[in-house]
């Protein structure tokens, strides 16, 4: 019984996710207001890497990681990827997912519809991580430009930051079913911008105490930051497979919260 | 019987913690009805509505829709449900055309088949000028038919419709209502809620007139009137209404078939109202004001529950 109802809900017709996406697309075309919040969120990380990566390595010089030396911008430039990825992702999941859940009603017309809430999450869901890979392809570029990494470390990137996206966006998804109102966003902001600051982004990890470098193992930005920065820098340790793992459970725990919420709140 | 029916329930329960919307209501609609639900707010009725539309689960009886169980396949039934909400909740995002096109993909219509239907819909609630247009200039009544044109982009066997006209002006309810008479002659079952009796006289073949979620009463328009009404009703307005009305009303006592004091009027069903008004006269009475109209459905209800149907 139990496993047919967990069935019912997470079956999924390809074409009704597709129409949620389709909306997303409709609305894109439709006015210059979403391109405006699309660059807004692509600058951010790369002033980052350009201010602290470029500016500040001057004067830190290179850096020895695990007996590996590279310079502070090919440290600090998968970090911005990583945030990229995850900033760009959630940025739809949670603003926009919010606004179209709470005041546009938008998923109350899709529910009379034979669509159902896991195939709004997972529409919603692939929809951001399409425009986070907008933000991440560009960067990627910027980087190999830059010398940051190679071709093969960018394309070896690549699909790390789509699990990055995958994995904050579902997350992301799931906390704005829990907002009240748009002052919890502020909150939301201050967590990511913590996580931004000491995921192991502009510092090593383990220059921190060790209490210290536990609490930061424990979040989601650090594992993101470290799997996307073996695979620009190829220097790959075991440590990846709990980073995939780490992410790959926020990504089904994210969808299938956000979608039981959705239920929880349009279907009473 | 059940097996004909659109909508079948038998007791159908919806609880909200301690509070009871629906409280064990029969109902059966048969294909290419025009079936209402009349009632004041908070008379359970769209709380009915959303259980039929498969967004709400009963909380205890029996609910058959298209023949299917509305908790195992609320997704098939669905598929077959136009829905007109009681609040509009079109995407602003999109443009008037795009509102149906989008639309129809969470149906699965093919997006050639999507155009061509959003156009021939547009043609039939009037707003074919304002396709490539935003939604938010609309006016009420143009997007209450935008809506209305949304709930048929899937050629529906079953449209439902939560109080299609609240909200309007008169000269857009009496739009909205033409195209809802047209798609009613096509032999489209229509359902709705309201608590106007003019729109349920309007568009009902056969409703149910609901209070504190119970069916109180159920029949055509004509024979609600007819069993629970008199054929016509005499408004008397004293000078010194309020407080006396009542006091008036037993003065009254004993002419047609029963009297209503109201705050601010006395009625007085009579099948002859003239009649009824020339022995009000004879009893030396006075009024201010009054009107001899024909009986409608705010006086069944007046009669089932004792109070208006509109605060």
């Amino acid at each position: 019984m139990m496993t047919t109802l967990v069935a019912a809900r997470v079956s999924l017709s390809p074409g009704r996710v597709g129409a949620v996406i389709n909306r997303n697309v409709g609305a894109l075309r439709s006015g210059p207001s979403y391109w405006i919040v699309l660059i807004s969120g692509f600058f951010e990380p790369l002033l980052y890497l350009l201010s602290i990566g470029v500016g500040v390595g001057a004067l830190v010089g290179d850096l020895n990681v695990d007996g590996h030396t590279m310079s502070y911008a090919a440290f600090v430039a998968p970090a911005m990827l990583a945030v990229s990825a995850m900033s760009g992702a959630l940025a739809e999941t949670t603003f926009n997912f919010f606004f179209k859940l709470k005041y546009m009603k938008t998923y109350e017309a899709v529910l009379a519809t034979p669509v159902r809430p896991f195939e709004i999450a997972v529409g919603e869901l692939v929809w951001a991580v399409a425009r986070g890979s907008v933000y991440t392809v560009t960067f990627l570029g910027f980087m190999v430009a830059m010398g940051l990494t190679t071709v093969a470390g960018a394309l070896a990137a690549f699909p790390a930051t789509v699990l990055i996206g995958l994995a904050f966006g579902a997350v992301g998804m799931w906390v704005s079913t829990l907002m009240r109102g748009w002052q919890d966003f502020d909150l939301l902001g201050t967590g990511q911008f913590a996580m931004f600051l000491f995921s192991g982004t502009f510092s090593p990890v383990q220059d921190y105490p060790v209490g210290v470098e536990i609490l930061i193992q424990l979040t989601p930005l650090y594992h993101a930051v470290e799997l996307v920065r073996g695979l620009c820098t190829g220097i790959v340790g075991p440590g990846i497979v709990v980073n995939i793992a780490y992410l790959a459970v926020m990504v089904v725990g994210g969808l299938w919260l956000a979608s039981r919420r959705v239920e929880k709140m349009l279907c009473v | 019987m059940a097996d004909q029916s659109l909508i079948h329930a038998r007791g159908l329960v919806k609880r909200f913690g301690d509070f009871t919307a629906v409280d064990g209501i029969d109902l059966e609609v048969a294909p290419g009805e025009a079936f209402g639900f009349l009632g004041p707010n908070g008379a359970g009725k769209s709380s009915t509505m959303r259980m039929i539309g498969c967004v709400s689960t009963p909380t205890a009886g029996e609910l058959r829709i298209l023949g299917m169980d509305p908790v195992r396949d609320g997704t098939r039934i669905r598929a077959r449900l136009g829905v007109c909400p009681q609040l509009d909740n079109l995407d602003p995002d999109l443009s008037v055309r795009e509102n149906l096109t989008t639309y129809a993909r969470y149906f699965g219509v093919s997006r050639a088949e999507a155009r061509t239907r959003a156009d021939e819909l547009l043609e039939f609630v009037q707003l074919s000028d304002r396709a490539n247009g935003k939604v938010e200039p609309l006016s009420g009544g143009m997007k209450r038919r935008l809506t209305i044109a949304r709930a048929m982009v899937n050629d529906p066997d079953l449209v439902l419709l939560d109080e299609p006209t609240t909200g309007l002006d008169p000269q857009a309810r009496h739009l909205v209502w033409e195209r809802l008479f047209r798609l009613k002659q096509r032999g489209t079952t229509l359902v709705l809620t309201t608590h106007y009796m003019d729109e349920a006289e309007q568009l009902c073949d056969r409703l149910v007139v609901m209070d504190g979620g119970k069916i109180v009463a159920e029949g055509s328009p004509r024979a609600l009137i007819e069993n629970y009404s008199t054929a016509e009703v005499v408004e008397l307005r004293f000078a010194d209404g309020l407080d006396s009305n009542a006091q008036y009303a037993a003065k009254l006592d004993g002419i047609g078939d029963r009297v209503d004091p109201l705050p601010d009027r006395v009625l007085l069903y009579a099948d002859d109202g003239d009649e009824a008004m020339a022995e009000v006269h004879r009893r030396g009475l006075t009024p201010e004001s009054v009107l001899v109209r024909r009986s409608t459905l705010e006086d069944v209800f007046l009669h089932l529950t004792g109070r208006t149907l509109v605060d």
